[in-house]
């Protein structure tokens, strides 16, 4: 595999970036953000060119990467579905609208679809107890889901799919 | 009256021209023309209490920082995690200016330039909502080199966090912010003697320092007197569960924790199913049956009254901690609110394997303990329950809390025994129905 580097726009943002801290290795999280945001996830080249660009050590950028769960160290789907089932989401029925999309989806959760369009995974406390129950899909939360409506929820996602958004979004493979 | 609620519900208000035209800033025009020293002094007046979880009086942390310091950095705590709470997310959607107000006045109280907002990763809109209004603060001179034309210098930046309960510990958070896992640093020194970038540094969380600008409009003795003795003002609570209307609401601190349910929630949503228990603080606060709700939503209110069975770790044997025993506590304003016929074994099981999930390994008693009481919850609640096993968790969890770094271990042990003493007859009659059988493999 060919060695990334990072664009014109992410080298901008980095760079507006590191005058707010007194170090570079302060910049280590937002560096990795930038890298997910450009390639889809934070594989292992990524973290290699991070670590370059901050003159950390691979090791310092690992460790940082794998402790932080929002990094995906694999490719995730075009849509990442995480369903919150913590307390105040699973008192509204929160393992009923789980099943329900691994129904609708044909996966348990922890895994992505055939097709690459969705990854499921149960998660934490999203700080949306009073919208419950709250599933996040990439950078939007979604409130007050419920397990009947998740076959129409799941059905315009799929329609929102154009062949430029998969592409842009990294996460499927360029065909041909 | 509404302060930290008084922009929720105006899109309009996240801009800094209107906000500025319902008032705002003008308690930052006022506070440049104080002395520092004098700030605090209001604040310790308005015995305004932190609002993150722990309660403490933020004036008289502001107090311990170093008269010396060269360089001394504010940390804003919005890593909002603990399960149940949502009011930061709130605040900052509706009201972001309010919170770089607050922080302005927070650092230049504590003789600050600098100021990070650390917040949650998940929240990619309201940390985008901030930029824009930190963005806006530097374009109009609230920020830079002199804010407000005081000739005080101010910098603030948000640093997104990246998926991790334990970075909202501020020792922890310090060390995200540094650009290293969220590992929790080992208590002295404390931050406001050596914190981020090693160097005095205050972490107060959003809601608290929100709260600023209103004791500086009203003055401290005004803004104590709404709130009850020891502890000032008014605070936002976070409702959820089986209420009939959950959400933020603003009260006076001190309010009968019945009353909110019952007036700013609306009650319960089926009148046929009345309250079970309710969490009052938090995940990590012990948890209330029905008959103990009628007590003043504060630290006292919670932590003191007759009224709040003391929680146990086995019938009869007190559960002790820092000297005495313990209720509960309205922690970080999180308020879950459980009907009748809610499966409180199970609720529990779900709480200890969150807390086994994210407790971040580096003490024994947390990473091992933790684990032990998801295990047994879980089972127990699946009807595999093994004879001794209350026993177990008995003896796991009155071994975590004090034992570890940081306080994730007590949120483990808190939670744990509070339902065990609570719901005792519901564990008891699980382990009962069990169907496990014994194939003599330990
Ligand atoms: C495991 C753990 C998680 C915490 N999470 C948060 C949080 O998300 N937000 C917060 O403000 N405080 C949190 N705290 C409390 C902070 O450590 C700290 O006490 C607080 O930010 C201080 O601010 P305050 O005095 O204004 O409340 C947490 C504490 C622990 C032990
Ligand atoms: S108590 Fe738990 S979360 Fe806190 S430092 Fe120890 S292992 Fe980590
Ligand atoms: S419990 Fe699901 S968002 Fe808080």
């Amino acid at each position: 595999m060919m060695a990334l580097s990072f664009s014109k726009e992410s080298e901008e943002r980095i760079t507006k970036l590191l005058p707010k801290y007194p170090d570079k290795m302060a910049a280590c999280l937002p560096v990795l953000w930038i890298a997910q945001d450009e390639f889809g996830w934070v594989s292992d080249d990524a973290m290699r060119l991070v670590a370059e660009r901050l003159d950390l050590s691979l090791a310092h950028v690992y460790g940082v990467a794998t402790f932080y769960t929002m990094y995906n160290k694999k490719r995730v789907g075009h849509y990442h579905v995480q369903v919150c089932t913590n307390v105040a989401c699973m008192l509204n029925d929160a393992y009923d609208v789980m099943g329900s999309f691994e129904r609708e989806l044909g996966i348990k959760r922890g895994q992505t679809t055939e097709d690459g369009l969705f990854t499921l995974c149960e998660v934490e406390c999203l700080a949306a107890c009073g919208g419950a129950v709250c599933v996040q899909v990439n950078k939007d939360y979604h409130e007050k889901v419920r397990a009947e409506d998740v076959g129409a929820f799941v059905k315009k996602l799929r329609a929102a799919v154009t062949p430029d958004s998969a592409k842009a979004a990294g996460t499927i493979e360029a065909k041909g | 009256m509404k302060i930290l609620t008084k922009n929720f519900g105006n899109e309009q208000a996240k801009e800094i021209a209107t906000y500025e035209k319902l008032g705002g800033y003008q308690a930052l025009r006022k506070a440049v023309r104080l002395k520092p020293a004098q700030i605090i002094d209001e604040v310790k007046a308005g015995s305004l209490r932190g609002r993150g979880g722990a309660g403490f009086p933020a004036g008289v942390k502001w107090g311990f920082l170093p008269k010396d310091a060269e360089t001394i950095y504010l940390v804003v705590n919005a890593d909002e995690g603990e399960p149940g709470t949502f009011k930061d997310r709130w605040l900052m959607y509706w009201d972001p200016h309010r919170l770089i107000e607050g922080c302005c006045i927070a650092a230049y109280a504590c003789r600050s330039h600098n100021v990070y907002i650390y917040i949650r990763g998940e929240l990619f809109k309201e940390a985008a909502i901030l930029e824009k209004a930190v963005d806006e603060a530097y374009r109009r001179g609230m920020l830079g080199n002199s804010m407000v034309g005081s000739g005080w210098a101010m910098d603030m930046a948000v640093h997104r966090g990246a998926g991790a309960y334990i970075c909202g510990e501020e020792t922890s958070l310090l060390n995200s912010i540094e650009g290293l896992r969220g590992y929790p640093r080992l208590k002295p020194p404390f931050p406001a003697i050596k914190g981020v970038f090693g160097k005095p540094t205050i972490v107060n969380n959003v809601e608290t320092l929100m709260s600023v600008p209103a004791i500086i409009e009203l003055g401290g003795d005004a803004y104590a007197k709404l709130g009850v003795e020891g502890e000032g003002g008014q605070r936002c609570i976070a409702i959820s569960g089986h209420v009939k209307n959950p959400g933020v609401y603003e009260i006076p601190c001190g309010k009968s924790l019945k009353a909110i349910i019952d007036d700013d929630a609306g009650g319960m949503r089926s009148p046929d199913k009345p309250i079970k228990g309710v969490i009052p603080g938090g995940s990590s606060m012990p948890v209330l049956l029905a008959h103990e709700i009628d007590v003043p939503y504060s630290v006292d209110g919670l932590g003191k009254s007759e009224k709040i069975g003391e929680v146990e770790i086995s019938p009869g044997k007190k559960f002790i901690w820092a000297g005495g025993t313990l209720r509960s506590s309205p922690g970080s304003g999180a308020i879950v609110v459980m009907e009748e016929g809610t499966d409180m074994v199970a609720v529990c099981a779900r709480l200890m394997r969150f807390y086994a999930h994210e407790s971040c390994g580096q003490c024994t008693p947390c990473r091992e303990g933790s684990g032990w009481l998801a295990k047994i919850c879980t089972r127990l609640a699946e009807g595999q329950g093994r004879p001794g096993d209350l026993q177990r968790l008995e003896r796991a969890a009155a071994q975590i809390g004090g034992n570890t770094i940081c306080a994730l271990g007590d949120a483990v042990t808190w939670p744990m025994l509070g339902f065990l003493t609570k719901f005792r007859d519901e564990f008891e009659a699980r382990l009962a129905e069990s169907t496990y059988v014994d194939e003599g493999t330990p």
